[in-house]
């Protein structure tokens, strides 16, 4: 859990593209869930937060570097 | 020494035109190799999309082309996002990616494992198994919907054999209830020999040694499977299943010619209610959000896959 704050603090790709992953997933999720309307609605904002941090995160260095 | 075609080319180039070429670098020659391909690309996927992206904040209607078109703002995007019809559409789209690529990972895996133990005459069954993704989907929507008939249809006939129920007392792509479980069988059937191909290569790609060496070991068949054949397909397993959520997730032309949407709106994929919005509708504006929402989501699936199968290929 460490790693994973220091590496989103040194802005390493590694944590960073975790973090896109787990939103564009939860994104999808919320779109095609069948049970409350609200997470529908903003499921889209999360899934394009999530793609747009993905390939801007890409260009981050790995990590140890 | 002969005359090669380079060298009587070289010599038919008029003069000025061999010294203009050879003044460029080499990087100027490769951009004219390059160039044409490049503006292809921007012309027929770069610029609708950003035309795209820019029709969906108006309320522009293809079919009233010469009315004054009007920003509208994210209009567009709150009203698709609210709409319950397009959450059903949403869920009904969900419901088929989801059985569609369970049945086809699950059945594709299971017929590469058996075809992939020799045996005689497995390179005819693997052409009979593979067979039906050959064919057009327009076709095999077509007679399916004879397949599926209670009256002459013989998936009902079969039913009835296995389960000892009347062949017309159901509807497949009748029935609310079937209707979706209708286009997931006719899916599975077209797309499992294509994950089939995927999992057969996979398999054939494991050295024979590593299973001599689980041998050697005594290691059992199940922990062979496990720790050496399922570890191995899994980047090909990825790929298939990259593939196949990706098309199901634009799926039009099946499930058109097969239940057409319906009964009611049960079966009713995003593309088809896409292709409602923009051309029976004709909101091309709203269309274009809905479109950009769809191309988002497909776009976000396949950068998790293309990570998770350059993670899986490190290992």
């Amino acid at each position: 859990m460490t790693g994973f704050l220091s590496g989103l603090v040194r802005l390493r790709r590694g944590p960073w593209e975790l973090l896109a992953t787990v939103l564009i997933a939860l994104g999808v999720v919320m779109l095609m869930q069948p049970y409350v309307l609200w997470l529908y609605t903003y499921s889209f904002i999360v899934t394009l937060v999530g793609t747009v941090m993905f390939i801007v995160v890409s260009h981050f260095p790995e990590n140890g570097r | 020494m002969s005359d090669t075609f380079a060298d009587r080319a070289a010599r038919a180039t008029p003069k000025p035109a061999a010294r203009r070429i050879r003044g460029l670098s080499d990087r100027a020659i490769a951009w004219i190799f390059v160039a044409p391909t490049i503006f292809l690309l921007l012309a027929i996927n770069i610029f609708p999309l950003i035309w795209t992206i820019n029709l969906s904040f108006t309320n522009f209607k293809a079919n009233r082309a010469n009315r004054a078109v009007e920003y509208i703002g994210l209009r567009n995007y709150e009203r698709i996002l609210t709409d319950s019809d397009i959450w059903l559409t949403m869920q009904a789209t969900a419901h088929f990616l989801f059985w569609t690529i369970f049945f086809q990972v699950l059945i594709g895996f299971t017929l590469a494992w058996l075809i992939n133990r020799k045996f005689k005459g497995n390179d005819l069954w693997t052409t009979i198994i593979v067979l039906p993704m050959m064919l057009s989907p327009a076709v095999v929507g077509n007679f399916w919907t004879f397949l599926y008939q209670p009256q002459i249809g013989l998936f009902n006939y079969v039913v009835a054999f296995f389960t000892g129920a009347d062949p017309s007392s159901f509807q497949m792509i009748g029935d609310v209830a079937l209707a979706p479980w209708s286009i997931v069988i006719v899916d599975t059937w077209m797309w499992t020999p294509f994950v089939m191909l995927i999992c057969l290569a996979g398999l054939r790609s494991i050295p024979d040694y590593i299973y001599e060496a689980a041998e050697i070991d005594r290691a059992s068949k199940m922990r062979q499977f496990f720790t050496i054949t399922i570890p191995m397909v899994l980047p090909f397993l990825m790929l298939a299943v990259l593939f196949r959520g990706i098309e199901n997730f634009k799926m039009f032309d099946l499930v058109v010619q097969l239940t057409g949407g319906g009964p009611g709106s049960t079966t009713e994929l995003t593309s088809i209610n896409l292709k409602r919005e923009a051309f029976e509708k004709w909101r091309t504006g709203y269309a274009s959000a809905y479109a950009i929402i769809l191309f988002v989501t497909v776009f976000g699936l396949a950068s998790i896959y293309v990570k998770a199968l350059n993670k899986v290929k490190e290992r």
